[in-house]
């Protein structure tokens, strides 16, 4: 079974292409990548003429919300809506119902993953058991279970007593742990960023520095530790300077960023639309700016969704009730084309580490590469469609998005997991 | 210059012009409160709803007066709780009113934003009765009808806002109102009560009740909600009150002798205002009370009256 990719723009940072070339796909690993590769008999052929060829696209944080919360999104739904966002590979938080604080939690996703899955799906395992910060998760039975990081998601370990033993435990491990940094007492009750708009709308707020204390700490105590602290959506100015002076130092910290607060800031906020209330909160404009400069010059490693579907109803009500985080895979690869590389703030080829190579090295993870003998996950972008999101057209269960109705440039066009074409 | 709008959400989108408007309208039916019949038929067959999702004695009664004294009728819907914790959700809620065909839903709710969410839900005008920690556009009208009463016009005038100014609509929607017809606003408070970036308002702040009284021409009391001092604000009501309390005697040294004090009530007596002050020749919030009855008639009559009407 094989499958050649003619003509695209093979675009593979972690082996420094960037060329016109084919790509040939044998029994679910990549062949080779080359010139006027000459098609093996019976092989399926595909024209790539104007794309652009890319290692699998990665999103290492991702609710899947299964099991527990599967009027919100299932492990079916969820990997359907990676792969029409021309993702092929998932980690999915711990935050589950029951929490995957133990094996057998960990070995039911994967379970479903197999059987109902559409791209890979890499589970994270809780730092605390049942995330409430106190004891910890049976660590070494996650990691052998299959989990390839350990995160509270969605809440900090307040306790840095317990964090630090929580990264000396699974040092042995290699993976790190992902933290959701976010001092709870000084955001307490917030909905949104504490500032001018949150002062002149009259909702109550969070600053920034709730997010830099608990960044600061994490990286004194990876420092402490020797393990490698992984900052999930960092939101702030104050953050970045904190996690490129740590990398400086020779701390093992990295940070991942979202496409929202990349491209939207607080003013969003002003509709009070609660698509776009999420934690951390849409920031301001300069730290927006900070955020795509790291992005650019390294100091944040991946782009990561943080997908966290929630129900019309959780959604649709009154700002400071409704549920924190919007859906992701399906919007964000058009809102970064669109608005990061089009104008020229990102090259294309940066985008495409940022999605790929970087994550897997983060985590250890299959893919992020194109050379021979590499799993043959890839994405296929085509930078010229215009595409109009439309949430009723979501694989996802879930259509809490802010990107409803805007007019992008350029998309996934394919997406292909394990020599497979991946059709949602 | 007429009403063009479909509802009354926030001071901060009205221009200076509809700011005078709506006034004057009010102005111009206090009368109706000294008639021997308080009746006029300007809205008669029209259909109002004061829908309370937070306990409301002072603007609810005010409003269903008001609606009354125009001859519509008016209905109280009380509901209570979080929307999405129990019992029919907001937007439902909304539905269903909207399926009775009312004329105007007057809203109050604990959830900022919530008044915008129903005025894009409905066909109706809908009144923000207080949103959250919002804007309560109705008490600053009538804080404004007061203050022009009482001093005449509102040219040159300064207005000290007193206490939780982070948690107050009554004090955004007065910032904003205040601000648009030129008058200087102070806000004052320990700062823990002072939201960041407030300046960017339009006002001065100050973090001594003598600097934010003096040489004032208003002095506007804000309510202390006791569960501040749970969220760690202040350290206590006794030591908020020494500090931040209204007394006589602080009036007497600091402020000049033709001030007004105001406060949007109800009174926490001893804390925020001394007893002989809140009763006494300063204190204009008896008059603050009966205007509200004489702003939500106008409101309700620039929003649901036929052209014209408001010389009712």
């Amino acid at each position: 079974m094989s499958l050649l990719i003619r003509h695209g723009r093979v675009i593979d940072p972690a082996n420094g292409v960037d060329a016109v070339e084919d790509v040939l796909i044998a029994d679910g690993k990549i062949e080779r990548v080359g010139k006027s590769l000459a098609a093996p008999p019976g092989a399926d052929v595909v024209d790539a003429r104007g794309k652009v060829v890319c290692p699998g696209f990665i999103d290492i944080h991702v609710h899947l919300r299964e099991p527990g919360h599967e009027y919100k999104e299932t492990v079916a739904t969820g990997t359907r809506a990676a792969a029409a966002g021309g993702f092929t590979a998932v980690a999915c938080m711990a935050n589950t119902m029951p929490v995957n604080d133990n094996g057998a939690v960990t070995d039911y996703i994967l379970a479903k993953a197999r059987v109902e899955g559409v791209v890979r799906v890499h589970p994270i395992g809780a730092v605390t058991k049942n995330l409430k910060g106190e004891e910890l998760a049976e660590l070494a039975e996650l990691a052998e279970a299959g989990c390839v990081a350990f995160s509270d998601d969605g809440r900090c370990v307040m306790n840095a007593g317990l964090y630090r033993r929580a990264m000396e435990y699974t040092l042995p491990f290699g993976v790190p742990l992902i933290s959701h940094a976010e001092d709870a007492h000084l955001a307490q009750d917030f909905t949104m960023n504490e500032g001018v708009v949150s002062t002149e709308i009259g909702l109550p707020g969070a600053p920034a520095a709730a997010e830099d204390v608990m960044v600061a700490r994490d990286i004194l105590l990876a420092e402490l530790t020797g393990a490698h602290v992984h900052i999930a959506h960092l939101s702030t100015a104050g953050a970045v300077r904190l996690v490129r002076d740590g990398k400086a130092r020779g701390v093992r910290v990295t940070a991942e960023v979202t496409p929202h607060h990349l491209v939207l800031t607080e003013e969003a906020v002003r509709s009070y639309d609660a698509n776009t209330k999420m934690a951390p909160p849409l920031r301001t404009k300069r730290d927006v700016e900070a955020l795509v400069e790291a992005l650019a010059d390294g100091t944040i490693d991946c782009i990561a969704t943080d997908h966290a579907p929630h129900a019309l109803a959780e959604k649709e009500g009154e700002f400071d009730q409704a549920a924190f985080g919007i859906v992701g895979l399906e919007t964000a690869v058009s809102v970064l084309l669109d608005r990061l590389v089009r104008p020229g703030f990102l090259p294309l080829g940066t985008l495409v580490a940022r999605l790929s190579r970087d994550p897997a090295r983060l985590l250890n993870l299959p893919g992020g590469s194109l050379a021979a003998g590499a799993p043959a996950d890839l994405t296929l972008l085509d930078p010229e469609r215009t595409v109009t999101v439309d949430p009723l057209t979501f694989r996802s269960k879930s259509r809490n998005t802010p990107f409803g109705g805007w007019t992008l440039t350029g998309g996934p066009w394919l997406t292909i997991v394990g020599g497979n074409v991946i059709r949602p | 210059m007429g009403w063009t709008r479909k509802d009354l959400l926030t001071m901060r989108e009205l221009d200076a012009g509809e700011i005078v408007l709506l006034v004057d309208t009010a102005a111009s039916l206090q009368e109706i409160a000294t008639r021997e019949i308080k009746k006029v038929p300007a809205l008669r067959g029209k259909t109002i709803v004061n829908l309370f999702y937070e306990p409301s004695t002072r603007t609810r009664t005010s409003f269903e007066i008001a609606g009354k004294w125009l001859s519509a009728d008016v209905i109280n819907f009380s509901a209570s709780g979080s929307s999405t914790s129990k019992g029919e959700s907001f937007i439902d809620t909304a539905k269903n009113i909207a399926a009775m065909s009312p004329d105007v839903v007057v809203v109050r709710h604990s959830s900022a934003g919530a008044a915008e969410l129903l005025a894009r839900e409905l066909a109706c005008s809908v009144v923000n009765a207080g949103d959250g920690a919002h804007e309560h556009p109705t008490q600053a009208l009538l804080d404004l009808l007061t203050i022009r009463e009482k001093k005449g016009h509102f040219d040159g005038l300064h207005v000290a806002i007193v206490g939780d100014i982070t948690n107050s609509r009554v004090a955004r929607s007065n910032i904003h109102g205040m601000r648009k017809l030129g008058i200087t606003v102070t806000v004052a408070g320990p700062p823990t009560l002072i939201p960041p970036f407030v300046q960017e308002l339009g006002v001065k702040v100050a973090y001594r009740l003598e600097d934010a009284i003096r040489d004032v021409d208003v002095i506007m009391m804000l309510r202390l909600q006791h569960e501040r001092m749970r969220a760690g604000l202040i350290p206590s009501v006794r030591e908020y009150g020494h500090y931040w309390g209204l007394t006589l005697d602080k009036l007497g040294r600091h402020a000049r002798p033709d001030v007004l004090i105001m406060h949007p009530g109800p009174v926490n007596r001893g804390v925020e205002l001394s007893p002989e002050l809140a009763d006494g020749p300063y204190s204009v919030i008896l008059d603050q009370v009966a205007k509200g009855v004489a702003v939500r008639m106008g409101v309700l009559l620039l929003l649901a009256g036929s052209k014209g009407a408001a010389a009712a």
